[in-house]
């Protein structure tokens, strides 16, 4: 009897493990698939003149040299907006505040900033930067909207990076005499920056991947013009694969233009990925 | 000289004060321009006729702004996509901590983070371009672009985030409980269920609720793929218009400051809310009982 229960026991968990296991293989198969899908339509698009040209006969032909320039511009530029703040308020939480109530609500802020719908980023950007500041749609409203939408994930890569500083530094530094600051500038930011990276890059990453934030700020279906200032409108990568896959006249007929700059756009954000998981990893060994 | 590098000191504290609080200031400004440019509609509509009317028409004369239908809509696809994504993203973040061989796990887990990362126009431009063909012959629709594809398109996009929240819960139990259970001659999936598990439980929520908020939220997969019609679904092959794709779909043809852009903001007013409320319900979930790793928010 007691010998049926134990075998009963182990049948269940067979069973159980066997559900668990199915539910992983589905996950990675709609990955493979998915992956090998846009990679095996996209590389047949993709050739020398499809990256470094510009679309011809209203976007049915030619490349996307415009779009990659103009995904690299808002990159950068909400990058250039999310680092300083980003980690500016990880120093704030890490090294100088402590527990008390405003902190609590600057978290809870933080928090709920990195919960914002991407769509309301987009709202707020056309709201705020492109009316009421006068920016027009423009890379630089673009960047801005993409800098808020990345604040919460760099603050929160650049504090795991604070913590990640052993205290006996901070405090060798202080008992040496050196001044709080003295301590972040010359001790701690150092010890911190190599992970602090990984954020600037999956910061940078994230911004190159997003379309709603763009819609209303910065993106445009066609410039003829490459951009030559800030003030300017750009084309980009995500806003174009939407367009021609929804409202171009020639959705058919455009279609390896879309697998090529799906493919473009994927290898562009999942490299940056990878790298910055890459950087991680080697930081967390070095470490152990 | 200690008097002029304590000055120092104090600009420099609340210089980053000043920089600490930009989060804050940026959440503010969202909820304030939301609300300067999302409230002018009331003067047109009531909040009653709003919230509940089921016609949305705001370009007819006269204009009809009645936006249950499109909350209808998120409420479908976020119920169908929990569905399937929450026993997915669990069962994966078991077999993860659990059951996975470490090689294994260094393996996925890095993958699954990378997957976080893909843009979701790309996955919205998959379910347009093979989801969709596929279930309109499969089941003999007459349209693919559906309730049930941006619910698996959602799903997909949501399970990476479960997964991986739900995994540092889960790996985060002391080892203590689970040798406790085993010596107590559990066997490996009892204990995962009636220690482990519930061990692990308030990680968990924080994970499917996050995840659940995401797919709220999520716009360009629903843009594409649910079809964009403003009706209240019967079915799960119905087309719906979620209030994220709404907003994408008509912010550029709205006229300036007119009822419309204004019905549009107030749209995006009720989106706030509803993710703020989930947000804080997981920022409590985490806080009532901390948990390590990205559970701890």
């Amino acid at each position: 009897m007691e010998f049926s229960g134990t075998k009963r026991r182990k049948i269940v968990q067979h069973a159980a493990f066997t559900v668990i296991r199915a539910a992983v293989y589905i996950n990675v198969c709609a990955l493979i698939v998915f992956l090998a899908f846009i990679a095996v339509q996209g590389i047949s698009a993709i050739s020398w003149e499809f990256l470094t040209q510009a679309p011809r006969r209203s976007m049915t032909e030619g490349g996307i040299w415009p779009c990659i320039v103009g995904t690299v511009y808002l990159s950068i530029g909400s990058i250039a907006v999310a680092f300083p703040l980003g980690v500016g308020t990880a120093i704030y939480l890490n090294e100088y505040a402590g527990s008390g109530r405003w902190v609590r609500i600057v978290r809870m802020g933080i928090v709920n900033l990195a919960g914002v719908p991407s769509v309301v980023y987009g709202l707020f950007g056309l709201a705020f930067f492109v009316i009421w500041l006068k920016m027009g749609v423009s890379i630089l409203a673009g960047s801005l909207t993409l800098g808020a939408f990345i604040l919460p994930l760099v603050i929160g890569s650049s504090e795991e990076a604070l913590r990640a500083v052993p205290q006996a530094n901070r405090e060798a530094s202080l008992a040496l005499g050196a001044t709080r600051w003295q301590t972040i500038y010359r001790v701690v930011f150092p010890e911190a920056l190599p992970g602090m990276i990984t954020g600037l890059i999956l910061g940078m990453s994230r911004a190159a991947g997003e379309t709603a934030p763009i819609m209303f700020t910065a993106a445009v279906f066609f410039s003829r013009e490459m951009p030559s200032s800030i003030f300017d409108e750009v084309m980009a990568m995500p806003y174009h694969i939407y367009v021609l896959a929804t409202a171009g006249t020639e959705i058919e007929k455009t279609r390896p233009l879309q697998y090529g700059t799906a493919l473009t756009l994927m290898a562009l954000v999942l490299g940056m990925n990878l790298a910055a998981i890459l950087i991680r990893n080697r930081l967390q060994k070095k470490r152990l | 000289m200690g008097a002029k590098r304590r000055a120092k000191e104090l600009l420099i504290h609340i210089f980053f004060l000043v920089v600490g609080a930009s989060g804050i200031i940026v959440l503010t400004l969202i909820l304030l321009f939301l609300i300067m440019e999302g409230l002018p509609v009331f003067d047109t509509v009531s909040v009653r006729a709003f919230l509940f009317g089921t016609m949305w028409y705001p370009t007819h004369y006269p204009p009809d702004f009645g936006i249950l239908a499109l909350i209808a809509g998120s409420a479908s696809v976020v119920v169908l996509s929990s569905l399937l994504a929450i026993p997915l993203g669990i069962g994966s973040a078991i077999y993860l901590a659990e059951i996975a061989h470490p090689k294994v796990r260094a393996v996925i887990k890095p993958t699954i983070e990378l997957i976080e990362g893909l843009p979701t126009v790309v996955i919205g431009f998959f379910g347009m371009i093979v989801v969709a063909p596929f279930l309109q012959e499969t089941f003999g629709l007459t349209t693919g672009l559906n309730l049930f594809n941006a619910s698996v398109m959602l799903a997909f996009m949501a399970v990476p985030t479960i997964a991986s929240i739900s995994e540092d819960a889960i790996y985060g139990v002391p080892a203590h409980m689970k040798e406790g259970s085993m010596a107590l001659g559990a066997t490996h999936w009892e204990t995962i269920a009636r220690v482990i598990l519930p061990a692990s439980l308030t990680g968990i929520s924080t994970a499917v609720i996050l995840g659940i908020s995401r797919a709220i939220g999520e716009t360009m997969v629903v843009l594409m793929v649910a079809g964009g019609a403003a009706i209240i679904p019967e079915s799960i092959f119905d087309p719906v218009r979620p209030m994220p794709a709404n907003i994408a779909a008509e912010m550029g043809n709205a006229p300036f400051r007119s009822d419309h852009y204004h019905a549009l903001f107030a749209i995006g007013l009720v989106l706030f809310v509803f993710t703020f409320v989930f947000n804080m319900i997981a920022a409590h979930l985490a806080q009532k009982h901390k948990q390590v790793g990205a559970a701890s928010l």
